[in-house]
C-alpha cells in the first residue's frame, strides 16, 4: 500500500488538525521509538482513522483505550501493517520507526522489528519448542546449535520456562489459555522485536492469567517498547506509562497515564474514564 | 382425539419410511460386498495374486498383471494429478480472490462433472490416435485428469479450514505469504490433505471407462510404461462379458479385491483425519 495523498483526503484531514495537535504528549525525553503523523486509515470508502498523530516512547508501555469500534485496534494493526491483509484498505500519512517510514518499508522486515500478540492465543499446531523456534528459523537469526538456548531465553522472558521446560516437545495445544498466550508472547519475543504490539491480549483470559501477563509486561519494557490495546481501563492504569484515548476514529487525548486518569483535559476522556459511556 | 391419532399415524409411517430407506442405503454396501464375496471369494487364492490370466479353455490362472498394471496406472495418475490439483488448490484458497475464485471453482466443478468416458475419448484422440498407442502412460494420464479437480477442491477446502489467526501469527513474525503457507498453513492441514488425496485415489481406482480407450488391456505382463496394460477394472469388464463361467468367477474375485482395496483406503483416510491435531484452540 503506497501512501498517496489525494487532494480531497488532505482537505478531509484539515478538520481533524486541532484534535491532533492538542494531543501532543507533554512528557518527553529520548526521541520517540514510533512517531505517527497525521495518519488516516480507510477500509474501502470508510475512514477508520482520522489524522492520528502521536509518539510512542522507547522502553515504555503505551496503552490505547476507547469504546469498541473506536479505531484503537486499527491503529495498532497499522503499526506493523497487519491491516494490509484486509482488501481495499489503505493507510495515508506517515509512521516513523526510529527514522524510517514503516509504510514504505519491506513488510516482513517491518514485522520482524515490530512484533504482535493477538486477542486470542494463536499457537501453531506444532510443539512448544517449534512454536518459539519458528520466527528465528524463518528469519535465519539463530544458528542451529544455539537454538535450544534461544528457546529457553525467550520462554524465560515470557515467564513460561518453569512451567513448560519438561514438555518442550509436546503440542502447544496442551497448554492452558493463559499459558498459550504467554507462549505467543515468547514466540514474538524470540525474533527480538524492538516494539511489541498487544491487541487486547487478556480479553480471552481469566483474572489470574491476566495478572501474570500484566506483570510480564512490566519486565518486558526493559528491552522492548510495548504498545497495548485494551478495553479494560484498569488494565491501562495498571500497566501503561502513556495512555491514548480513541473515540470514533480520532485520538481524543494522549498523555501520561497519570494525567489521563487523574486530570484529563478533554471532557470526553473524563466521561469515558468515569464510566459515563462506553 | 381423532386428529391426534391421525398425526401419530402419519408420524409412524414417515418414521418407518425414512428408516427403511436408510437401512437400504446402508445395507447396500454390505449386500454388494457380501455378494461379491460369495460369487468371487472362493476363486480368490494365491494364484489370483501371483499368476497371469490362463488362456481360454484352461482353468485357473490369476490377475497379477492387472494388479501391477492398476498400481502403475494409479501411481502415474497420482504423480501427475495430485501435484497439479494441490498447487492449484493452494492458489485458489490463498491467492485467488472474489469473482476470479468463483470462476475457477465453477470451471473445476464442471471438469469434475465431465463423464469419465469423455475423458477417455479425449486422451484417446490426443495421445493414442496421434500415434501414441495404448499404454500405461495414456491410462495414467486419463485418470490424472479425473484426479485434478478433486485434488484441487479438497486442497482448497482443507486449507480454508485452517484458522486465519495462524496465518496472522506467522506473518506477524516476519514470514512472507508463501513462507506462511509452506510452514504453517499446509502443515496445519496436512492430515486432511493426505486423506483427501487418498479418497481421491480410491475414487479413480475403480474407473473403467477411460482405461478401455487408453491402457486398453493385456493378457500378459506389460513391462515399462509404453505398452498396453491390464488393469483390475478393465479386467472385470472383459471377464464379466465373456462366455466362460470360470472367467465370471474370476471377474467377481477381481471386483471383490478392487472393492476391498477401495474400502481400505477410505477407512485409512478417515482414520488419519479423525486422529489428527484439532485446530480448536482453548
Amino acid at each position: 500500500m503506497s501512501p498517496q495523498m489525494s487532494p480531497d483526503i488532505v482537505n478531509g484531514m484539515s478538520s481533524n488538525k486541532e484534535a491532533a495537535e492538542s494531543t501532543t504528549p507533554t512528557v518527553t525525553g529520548a526521541p520517540p521509538k514510533l512517531r505517527s503523523t497525521n495518519l488516516n486509515f480507510f477500509y474501502g470508502a470508510f475512514q477508520a482513522l482520522h489524522g492520528i498523530s502521536l509518539d510512542v516512547f522507547a522502553s515504555k508501555v503505551t496503552a490505547f483505550i476507547g469504546p469498541s469500534g473506536c479505531g484503537k485496534s486499527t491503529f495498532l494493526r497499522t503499526l506493523n501493517r497487519m491491516n494490509e491483509t484486509v482488501k481495499g484498505s489503505r493507510a495515508v500519512g506517515e509512521i516513523l520507526l526510529d527514522s524510517e517510514n514503516i509504510l514504505e518499508m519491506e513488510v516482513s522486515q517491518l514485522r520482524r522489528r515490530v512484533g504482535m500478540v493477538f486477542q486470542r492465543p494463536n499457537p501453531f499446531p506444532k510443539s512448544i519448542y517449534d512454536n518459539i523456534a519458528y520466527g528465528p528459523r524463518i528469519n535465519g537469526m539463530i544458528k542451529r546449535g544455539d537454538m535450544d538456548q534461544h528457546v529457553e531465553k525467550s520462554l524465560r522472558r515470557a515467564a513460561l520456562w518453569e512451567e513448560v521446560k519438561d514438555k518442550l516437545h509436546k503440542s502447544a495445544f496442551d497448554l492452558s489459555g493463559g499459558q498459550q498466550q504467554r507462549l505467543c508472547i515468547a514466540r514474538a519475543l524470540a525474533v527480538e522485536p524492538e516494539v511489541l504490539l498487544l491487541d487486547e491480549p487478556c480479553s480471552a483470559l481469566d483474572p489470574i492469567a491476566t495478572a501474570k501477563i500484566e506483570e510480564l509486561l512490566f519486565h518486558l519494557k526493559d528491552n522492548c517498547t510495548v504498545v497495548i490495546v485494551t478495553h479494560n481501563m484498569q488494565q491501562a492504569a495498571r500497566v501503561a506509562d502513556f495512555t491514548g484515548f480513541f473515540l470514533m476514529g480520532k485520538l481524543i487525548e494522549f498523555d501520561s497515564t497519570e494525567v489521563i486518569f487523574k486530570t484529563p483535559k478533554v471532557k470526553a476522556t473524563e466521561d469515558y474514564i468515569t464510566g459515563r459511556f462506553g | 382425539m381423532n386428529l391426534s391419532f391421525h398425526r401419530k399415524a402419519v408420524n409412524a409411517v414417515m418414521l418407518c419410511l425414512t428408516g427403511v430407506c436408510t437401512a437400504v442405503a446402508v445395507g447396500l454396501l454390505f449386500f454388494i460386498l457380501g455378494y461379491l464375496f460369495v460369487q468371487g471369494g472362493f476363486s480368490l487364492n494365491l494364484d489370483f495374486f501371483t499368476k497371469l490370466p490362463a488362456p481360454v479353455g484352461e482353468m485357473g490362472g490369476g490377475m497379477a498383471n492387472a494388479l501391477i498394471g492398476s498400481a502403475k496406472v494409479l501411481l502415474l495418475a497420482t504423480c501427475i494429478g495430485v501435484p497439479i490439483g494441490f498447487l492449484a488448490g493452494i492458489y485458489l484458497a490463498e491467492y485467488a480472490g472474489g469473482a476470479y475464485a468463483s470462476i475457477i471453482r465453477f470451471v473445476t466443478d464442471l471438469l469434475n462433472g465431465v463423464p469419465s468416458i469423455i475423458i477417455g475419448i479425449f486422451v484417446y484422440t490426443m495421445v493414442i490416435a496421434n500415434g501414441g498407442g495404448f499404454s500405461t502412460y495414456a491410462g495414467g494420464l486419463a485418470l490424472s485428469i479425473m484426479m485434478i479437480p478433486i485434488a484441487l477442491r479438497s486442497t482448497e477446502e482443507f486449507l480454508r479450514s485452517v484458522p486465519g489467526s495462524l496465518r496472522e501469527g506467522a506473518m506477524a513474525l516476519g514470514a512472507t505469504k508463501s513462507r506462511t503457507i509452506a510452514s504453517v498453513v499446509v502443515p496445519a492441514a496436512i492430515r486432511g490433505l493426505i486423506s483427501g488425496m487418498m479418497l481421491n485415489l480410491a475414487r479413480v481406482a475403480g474407473e473403467t471407462a477411460p482405461l478401455l480407450f487408453t491402457a486398453y488391456g493385456n493378457q500378459f505382463w506389460s513391462p515399462g510404461w509404453k505398452q498396453p496394460t491390464a488393469t483390475l477394472p478393465a479386467m472385470v469388464y472383459a471377464y464379466a462379458v465373456s462366455p466362460y463361467p470360470d472367467w465370471h468367477r474370476q471377474a467377481w474375485a477381481a471386483g471383490f479385491v478392487l472393492l476391498t482395496m477401495v474400502l481400505l483406503i477410505n477407512v485409512t483416510a478417515r482414520t488419519i483425519v479423525s486422529s489428527g491435531f484439532s485446530h480448536k484452540q482453548k
